[in-house]
Formats: structure tokens, C-alpha cells, sequence
């Protein structure tokens, strides 16, 4: 069963700058793309500091891949899949997200590893 | 177990007996060697080819070779303040320290002695030499304690007009005293230039308020009625006074350890030794000035260094030899250049010369060409010596068609970089040939100027060579299809400088448009941060507005500092660490009530951690409601200006330490830069303020402000170097405002001030230019740049929390803005709170058995 949980609106979040978000009992890290528009939901846990932080990393692109990197060491994370791109041990959780009215929807799953 | 290991002393720890160690240890040699160093002074090795520039820096620690750990290893030892009294070649024993100490192998390197001419009165009070640091302390301490007793000026002589005396009188001179060179020969510095080049030295130094007199014996030195030295008496019935006496006359080996010990020695002094380094006895090695090796005494520390290397081969079964060294020096003397190379003095048969001149600059400059004008053979530089780096390495060689352009001012570049043979030697301090250069790119896989000094060690002594290293290490990296990088990442093709200049040049104010115009993709945490490091230091808008916040790391964007647990610290501004009683009230009160664990700063402010990013509006509210504004913890940018109490309360002040702070850190507030700027002002020379560890220190003199540049701590700490002398308020700051907005135009990112004036082509002496001569002719545009700081400041957290739009980044979440981080766990130590370890957290969490981590939230 997928069930969608509405978020905020698309207006709420600031082209390239990330904002965290409760979706069903996870922190969650949205970001919007400035020049896709697309919007990527990823883990706010950093998995390397063990802090809920990855939502105020920096937005950019290595060779291409739109990224997140860490606030707190710079490790960077591929905003699509969640790989960390400097540990190929590492990655984030993805969250399926769509747009729906304006408004930024995030699909509850169930976390798909241990925390 | 009995100790297998083999026993080397080594009796002298001047600087060619570090090297022979560190070229030990350097070969694992140590592993068979136990190395006992015995030196007479105090000081472990210290550079004393700069001693002089204790003057300036008037700390006899900058002066150390190595950073220490050497003499730290298991293994290795040095005995400082031990005097060897004796060699038992028999016994293969040394006394020292009233006992014996057995050796395997000895390496004498026991240097020379200042020598002092039979001159009737030299043994005054107030007659020095020139050759250790005590030396040179002391000399220091009797011209200051003598001005203060006469009142007037001090009246100083040097005996000798060589190397060394010019040194010495640059040294009087620096402490402020009317200054006489007394040369016996015809013209100064006799050994290296000619009489022509000499006449230019001695005019360009007469420029500098130095007298000169050669042609002149010195006969007698008079005491005045307190038994100090006063009166020089010259042969020929002449006299002038003079309250200090330096003797720089030359040098003797001190050879009297190996004649008591019965070994042989050269017809004028000096350890005779082979080319393997080894004297008359097979256990016995002579090394530096005391040795004679090849028909000489070598008196310069680079053929020194070479004997070490020979001999530390030697010691591992090598069978490496010295043959003689180049004989080449290039100096700075009271600021004048002085080189000569090669066969100066045009000893060859047949020899051609092609000389420039000119008086007016003041420059003398000759090159000793074979026969047919085609081989360099060597010459002599004086008032400019640019081209000795390049020329140096050239002996021996064709010069090509026209060897003039070599000596012309602003001429044509001479040839360097590929064209150098490989077994040219660039580094001649070191040995370093062409060839080994260009192997540490190729073998090595240097590619940064830093890495091939520490893998060939090349411009590690004097530093001359470092602009032809580099060209070396660039070409041969070309060579090698390598790219020469200097991109800021893979965004930006171009240095942080060069993107300064694009955006100050240009219309640019936002990241989107630079990087659609001048770069590639969406950006990254690199080139992000220095667009609005840039835009910041160009007052294009505010850091956190529109776009520009998208640049910020989060440290910026939330004008906080992010801590291990994802909160942050909270540090607002205490100009030059003066509050008062209401302000560190309302501090604590603030920090009581959020429950902030609370530390002070070594910046002289307070620290106040915990703060969830929700409450940072909050926090700061009640702050800016009692005056307080951002302390710019978190930026790249001015922290503090630290200070001490100065004269207002302190009984040793000689000036107002704590307002020149205030003012100067109420001045440079908010000042973005590559990298964060720390400044302090000292109040008088006991320096309390630690100011020499800041990028920008001052302390206060009787006269004025004496500026110092370059300093930090952290990783690699360094001393800040002396920039201007006795500075008014006005010309401090004036000299302050240029510094740090050169700093900012040019400096790479995250490059603090200290290796920015390294890289600095030309270094601390070209920024030195560009500050007070206007070198670049920037001056006003940089004074231009920072009144616009100084006009446009406002305090980010005042303008931010004016601002409903600005303050929706807070929100902890964007569905749940005032929902704190249910994650947060912290326990109590010493009366306030930290974050939980994660053993403590297991516990408490389990503890109050509400799984945290899945907790199902509503919104």
C-alpha cells in the first residue's frame, strides 16, 4: 500500500537550499533543484555524525549529479539515490516524492534498514 | 640484551651538524646508530645564517632549525650547554659533562670562532663579536641600556667591511645607532665584489646613513671614565667616537679539540680530511668550518651540508665524496643585494667582461664570460641581484647570442624553466640539481610547490631559489601533459583571485549568473561558500539575501556555528574582550534560560552551546534587545581583536592597548575574507595580548604601533613577522586596511595569511611595497574598498531578525517549524549540559523505553 503524506508547499522551499520534514515518524531531508524542479527526499541523518543535519548541506553537482553534501564533514551524497559518493559503504534512504496542487507530497514507507 | 646498535658523537650542534643528523635519520640510519650531539650552547641548532634578523624578530626561537622532534627520537640525543674537553683516540672516548661517552664513530663539526684583531682596547666593555645568538643579544642589550644612559643616539663601529661587518652594521643600525664601517682593504666586501662593485655597495649603503671608511686600520680603542669602550683611533692619527665595537673580521676553525688529539691539521688551521670527509684517524670525520677538505676551509654553510650528506652516506657503507662546492652567495645587506658566483673575479685566462652600471640606481652588475663571449663563467651582482637565480645555475654554459639581456633591468625574461641542463644545481644550499626537481614531478608526483620542497628539500634554507623551483616543477609538469590546477573545483576554472576580479570588474552580483558565465553545473560546497565569501567582501547585498543564501554553508546561513549534535553555538560580539557587568548579566541570563552550556573563548568572549536552530531567533533577540550584535563566529571573517588591559590599568603599558582594539575590531567587523581573520593589540613588549599568533598583530611601543603580519595557531602554528615599526594610530590603520584588502583580492580559499605571504611572489617584502610604497598602484582602490565596508555595515542578526522572510530558515521543520529534534539527548557534567556519549544515550534512551528513533509523530 503506498500512502502519500502532503508536506508543505512548493513555494515553502527555497530553490537549491534543503528543509527538513516529519513524514510518518522519519526526519526527512527535501530538497527543490533550481533547474530541474525537481524535488528529492532523502534521510536527515547524517549517517556519519549520527545528527539530523543533511537538510542544511550545500546543493550542487559533481560531474552532473545533483548532490548534498554533509554539514558536517562535506561527504557528498547523490540526491537521486541516496549514495554517498565518497563511501560507497554508505548511502541515504530515498523517499519517493511528486507535486500535487502546489503542494510537495512524500511516500511513508517503511525504513528499509536498521536506524 | 646488550645494545647492538653502533655509537656516533657527533661534538658541535651548529647547523651542519642538524643537517648531518636529520640526513641520518632521514636515511633510517638511526636504526643502527645511537647519535649523541654535544654543543656548547644553550639553544639547540639554530639558523645562524639569519641571525641578524633577530633584530626584527627579537625571538631567538623563530631561529630554530626543525621543529624539534628530531632531538626527540629514541636514539638520538643532544646535549646543549656541553663543553667536549678532550678526545682519547685509544679508547675511542670523549669527555663531557665531567664523564666519558664511548664512540664508534666521532664527526667533528665544531665550526669556527669569531676571530679579534690584536687591537689595543678590543677587550673593553662595549667591544662584541658577531656569531652566535648570545653574541648578538648581548649586543642588542648594551646599545639599548647605553642609550638610555647617554640620551642620545649611540655611536657604533664595526671593524670590517666583509660579509658579516655589513650584517653587523645592518644590526646597529636597526637598533638606531649612527653607524661606521671600518674596512682595511680598498673597497667593501672584498672577497666577493670588485673595486667597482664595491664603490657601488658603498655608495648605495652611505644612502642609507651608513659611514664608510676603507683604506683604514683600526690602531686603538679608548675607554671613557666608566671603563666603557668610547674612542676608536685609526693608523693614521684619525679618531672617532664610538660607544660599541663590533669585530667582524673573519673566522678561525676551531681546530684545538683535534690538535690536542694529535690529529692532522691544515697549514692554516682547520681538520685536515679527505674527500671522503675523514681525518688522519679512520673512526675520526671533520665536517663544515672546521674542516679542510680539497685544499680549504669552506666558510659557507652549503658546502657544509654537502660534507654531512657525505658523511652520513659514509656511515651506511656509501661510498659518496666532496670535492669542493660552489663558492656562490647571494645576500641581503642592510636591505642592498649582493651576489657573486663563479669566477667572479675574472681569474680565467682570456677572460671577457660585460659590465652594467648604473649609479644613480645604484646598481653594479658584471658577467666573467669565456674567450669567445659563449660561456658564463660567473660575476657579481650588486643593488640588483633578480638575475642571480637564473644566472647561477648558467656556469659553465652557453648564455646564448646576446648575455647583455641578462643584466638589463626590465629586459627581455632570460631563458629558464626547460632549458636548464639536469645536473645544473638550482638549490645550492641544499645540493638540489635541475634534474631532481623535475624527477619529484615525474617520480614522485609532486605537483604543488610544497611538495617538491619536502621532496627534494630544494628552497628549504635561504629561499632564493623558490621562484625557480616553481618555474621547474610548472614546466615539467606541462612537460608531462599534467595540468598545471589551479581551479577552485570542478565548477570554476580559475582561482578565487581571478573570480574576485571577475565579480569586482564586473556587473555579477549573483552565483547563477557567475556560473552560467563563467563556470559549469550547479555549483558545490567548495565554490558555493567563496561566491558569497566574494560577494560579502564586495558589499554585494546581504549574505543571507535572496540567492546568495543558497551559497552559504549552514554555519553562515544560520549565523551560528554547528556543533557535533546538530545544534549550535551562539557567540556575540565582545569588542576587545571589554563587557560590562550589565552586558555579562544579561549574557548569563540568556544563557540560563535556554539552557545553553556556557565556556569562554580564547578570543575573549563567550561561547554558548545547545542552541536548537529553532530558538536561534529567539536567543538573539533578547541579545540584540541588550545590545549585542553577531560575534561572526561562524563566518570567514573577523573574529576578534584581542587585547590586553594596556596603560589605562597596567603599570607596564606604554600605550591604549583595549581602544585600539575595540576601534580596530568595531572597524573590520563583518569583513568577509578567504579565511577567518584573528587580530590583538599588545600594550607594551611583554606582549600579553599574544599578538605574534595572529594574522594581524600589534604592540605598542614608546614611539607608536609596531605591526606584525602573518601569525596563527591551529595546525601549524607561526609567528606573525614584523611589518612597519613605530606606526601612528592613523598610519596603523591605514597599513591595516591595505593588508587585509590585498589579503582578500588575492588570497586563494582557506588560505590564511601566513602561507598567503609565501606565495606571495616576492613574499613579505612585495606586500610590504604594495602596502606603503603603492608597488601596484592600488592603494587608493584598496583604501576606496575598505571605507565601503566600513560605510555599509550592519549587523546581520539585527537585519535578519527585522526580516519575517529571513526568519522562516529556522523552522526545525517545515511541516512542524517549532518542533525541536526529538533525537536530542544530553546529560549533566560540572553543573550544565552536554550531549549524551553513545553509551550514555543506549542508557537513557532504554531507560525512559520510548524508542526514539521510531517514534510516530503526528503533524
Amino acid at each position: 500500500m503506498t500512502e502519500w503524506q502532503r508536506v508543505c508547499e512548493l513555494e515553502a522551499l527555497v530553490p537549491d537550499r534543503g528543509a527538513a520534514a516529519l513524514v510518518g515518524g522519519h526526519q526527512v531531508a527535501l530538497f527543490r533543484l533550481s533547474d530541474s524542479g525537481e524535488v528529492h527526499a532523502v534521510d536527515h541523518l547524517d549517517p556519519f555524525s549520527q545528527a539530523n543535519v543533511m537538510a542544511r548541506g550545500l546543493v550542487g553537482s559533481r560531474k552532473g549529479v545533483p548532490t548534498v553534501a554533509s554539514p558536517m564533514h562535506k561527504q557528498s551524497f547523490d540526491l537521486r539515490t541516496g549514495q554517498c559518493l565518497d563511501d560507497p559503504e554508505v548511502s541515504l534512504q530515498v523517499w519517493p516524492t511528486r507535486v500535487a496542487d502546489g503542494w510537495v507530497e512524500v511516500q511513508v514507507v517503511a525504513r528499509s534498514r536498521a536506524a | 640484551m646488550m645494545n647492538q646498535k653502533k655509537k656516533l658523537a657527533v661534538v658541535g650542534a651548529g647547523m651542519v651538524a642538524h643537517r648531518l643528523v636529520e640526513a641520518m635519520v632521514e636515511r633510517g640510519a638511526d636504526e643502527a646508530w645511537d647519535i649523541e650531539v654535544f654543543g656548547d650552547e644553550t639553544r639547540p641548532p639554530y639558523d645562524r645564517v639569519a641571525l641578524t634578523s633577530f633584530f626584527s624578530d627579537r625571538d631567538p626561537e623563530d631561529l630554530l632549525l626543525g621543529d624539534g622532534e628530531l632531538w626527540k627520537r629514541p636514539g638520538v640525543r643532544l646535549y646543549r650547554g656541553s663543553i667536549v674537553s678532550g678526545i682519547d683516540r685509544e679508547a675511542k672516548q670523549i669527555h663531557a659533562r665531567n664523564t666519558t661517552f664511548d664512540y664508534d664513530r666521532l664527526v667533528l663539526a665544531t665550526g669556527s670562532y669569531a676571530t679579534v684583531p690584536p687591537v689595543e682596547g678590543s677587550d673593553l666593555p662595549g667591544c662584541f663579536v658577531y656569531r652566535t645568538v648570545d653574541d648578538v643579544a648581548e649586543l642588542r642589550a648594551w646599545v639599548l641600556d647605553r642609550e638610555a644612559v647617554l640620551g642620545r643616539k649611540v655611536k657604533g663601529a664595526v671593524v670590517g667591511g666583509g660579509l658579516l661587518g655589513l650584517e653587523a652594521a645592518g644590526a646597529l643600525t636597526a637598533l638606531g645607532a649612527d653607524t661606521t664601517v671600518v674596512e682595511f682593504a680598498d673597497w667593501l666586501m672584498p672577497l666577493q665584489v670588485d673595486q667597482a662593485g664595491g664603490g657601488a655597495l658603498r655608495r648605495i649603503i652611505e644612502q642609507l646613513g651608513v659611514s664608510v671608511r676603507t683604506s683604514t686600520a683600526t690602531s686603538k680603542l679608548r675607554a671613557g671614565r666608566d671603563g666603557k669602550v668610547t674612542r676608536m683611533q685609526f693608523a693614521d692619527g684619525d679618531k672617532i667616537p664610538a660607544d660599541v665595537v663590533v669585530f667582524a673580521t673573519g673566522v678561525r676553525p676551531r681546530d684545538e679539540l683535534a690538535r690536542e688529539a694529535g690529529l692532522e691539521l691544515g697549514e692554516r688551521g682547520g681538520v685536515l680530511a679527505d674527500e671522503a670527509c675523514l681525518t688522519s684517524d679512520d673512526s675520526i670525520f671533520a665536517i663544515g668550518e672546521v674542516a679542510h677538505i680539497a685544499g680549504r676551509v669552506w666558510g659557507l654553510v652549503g658546502p657544509g651540508y654537502s660534507m654531512a650528506e657525505v658523511v652520513a652516506d659514509r656511515l651506511l657503507g656509501g661510498d659518496a665524496t666532496f670535492e669542493g662546492a660552489d663558492l656562490s652567495t647571494k645576500l641581503k645587506l642592510l636591505g642592498v643585494d649582493v651576489a657573486s658566483f663563479g669566477d667572479a673575479f675574472a681569474a680565467t685566462n682570456g677572460s671577457l667582461e660585460v659590465v652594467y652600471a648604473d649609479p644613480t640606481a645604484g646598481v653594479y652588475k658584471k658577467l666573467v664570460m669565456s674567450d669567445d663571449a659563449q660561456t658564463l663563467l660567473g660575476g657579481m651582482l650588486v643593488g640588483d641581484a633578480s638575475a642571480y637565480t637564473n644566472l647561477r645555475p648558467m656556469v659553465g654554459r652557453a648564455l646564448g647570442s646576446d648575455p647583455t639581456a641578462w643584466l638589463l633591468p626590465e629586459g627581455m625574461e632570460p631563458p629558464s624553466g626547460s632549458s636548464l641542463p639536469d645536473d645544473a644545481n638550482v638549490c645550492s644550499c641544499n645540493n638540489v640539481t635541475a634534474g631532481t626537481i623535475r624527477g619529484a614531478v615525474t617520480d614522485h608526483q609532486c605537483t604543488d610547490i610544497a611538495a617538491v620542497k619536502q621532496c627534494t628539500k630544494a628552497g628549504t634554507s635561504c629561499g632564493s631559489c623558490v621562484s625557480l623551483v616553481k618555474k621547474l616543477m610548472e614546466t615539467q609538469m606541462a612537460e608531462e601533459g599534467l595540468e598545471v590546477s589551479t581551479a577552485l573545483c570542478e565548477h570554476f576554472s580559475v582561482t578565487r583571485a581571478q573570480l574576485f576580479d571577475i565579480v569586482r570588474v564586473s556587473e555579477i552580483s549573483t552565483f547563477s549568473e557567475l556560473i552560467e558565465k563563467h563556470g559549469t553545473g550547479r555549483g558545490c560546497d567548495i565554490c558555493r561558500p567563496v561566491v558569497a565569501s566574494i560577494l560579502g567582501s564586495l558589499g554585494k547585498g546581504h549574505v543571507l539575501e535572496g540567492e546568495n543564501a543558497t551559497l552559504q554553508d549552514t554555519n553562515d546561513h544560520v549565523m551560528a556555528n554547528l556543533q557535533k549534535d546538530g545544534t549550535y553555538s551562539v557567540v556575540p560580539r565582545i569588542p576587545g574582550g571589554e563587557v560590562t557587568p550589565a552586558g555579562l548579566i544579561a549574557i548569563g541570563q540568556v544563557a540560563s534560560d535556554f539552557g545553553l552550556y556556557t565556556k569562554i573563548t580564547g578570543g575573549q568572549r563567550i561561547d554558548l552551546f545547545g542552541a536548537r536552530i529553532e530558538q536561534l531567533p529567539e536567543i538573539w533577540k533578547r541579545l540584540v534587545d541588550a545590545g549585542f550584535e553577531s560575534g561572526h563566529a561562524y563566518g570567514k571573517s573577523l573574529r576578534t581583536v584581542k587585547s590586553c588591559v594596556g596603560q589605562s590599568w597596567c603599570r607596564y603599558g606604554v600605550q591604549d592597548s583595549t581602544t585600539l582594539a575595540i576601534d580596530l575590531e568595531l572597524r573590520y567587523r563583518g569583513l568577509r575574507s578567504p579565511h577567518k581573520l584573528k587580530l590583538a593589540v599588545s600594550g607594551c613588549a611583554r606582549e600579553c595580548a599574544e599578538a605574534r599568533g595572529k594574522d594581524v598583530g600589534i604592540i605598542a611601543t614608546d614611539k607608536g604601533w609596531n605591526l606584525y603580519v602573518g601569525g596563527n595557531g591551529g595546525f601549524t602554528p607561526r609567528h606573525a613577522q614584523l611589518f612597519a615599526e613605530d606606526l601612528s594610530t592613523e598610519e596603523l590603520v591605514r597599513a591595516i586596511d591595505r593588508f587585509l584588502m590585498y589579503y582578500i583580492r588575492t588570497a586563494d580559499r582557506l588560505q590564511r595569511t601566513a602561507p598567503w605571504l609565501e606565495s606571495i611572489e616576492g613574499g613579505i617584502d612585495a606586500v610590504r611595497a604594495v602596502v606603503f610604497d603603492d608597488s601596484l598602484g592600488i592603494a587608493a582602490d584598496l583604501d576606496a574598498a575598505m571605507a565601503a565596508h566600513v560605510d555599509t555595515y550592519e549587523d546581520e542578526w539585527a537585519a535578519t531578525l527585522a526580516d519575517e522572510k529571513k526568519l522562516l530558515r529556522f523552522a526545525s521543520f517545515v511541516n512542524a517549524p517549532e518542533t525541536p529534534d526529538p533525537d536530542l539527548v544530553y546529560v549533566e557534567e560540572r553543573g550544565q549540559r552536554r550531549p549524551a556519549d553513545d553509551e550514555e544515550r543506549a542508557v537513557l534512551i532504554a531507560g525512559a523505553s520510548i524508542p526514539v528513533r521510531d517514534a510516530e509523530v503526528t503533524v
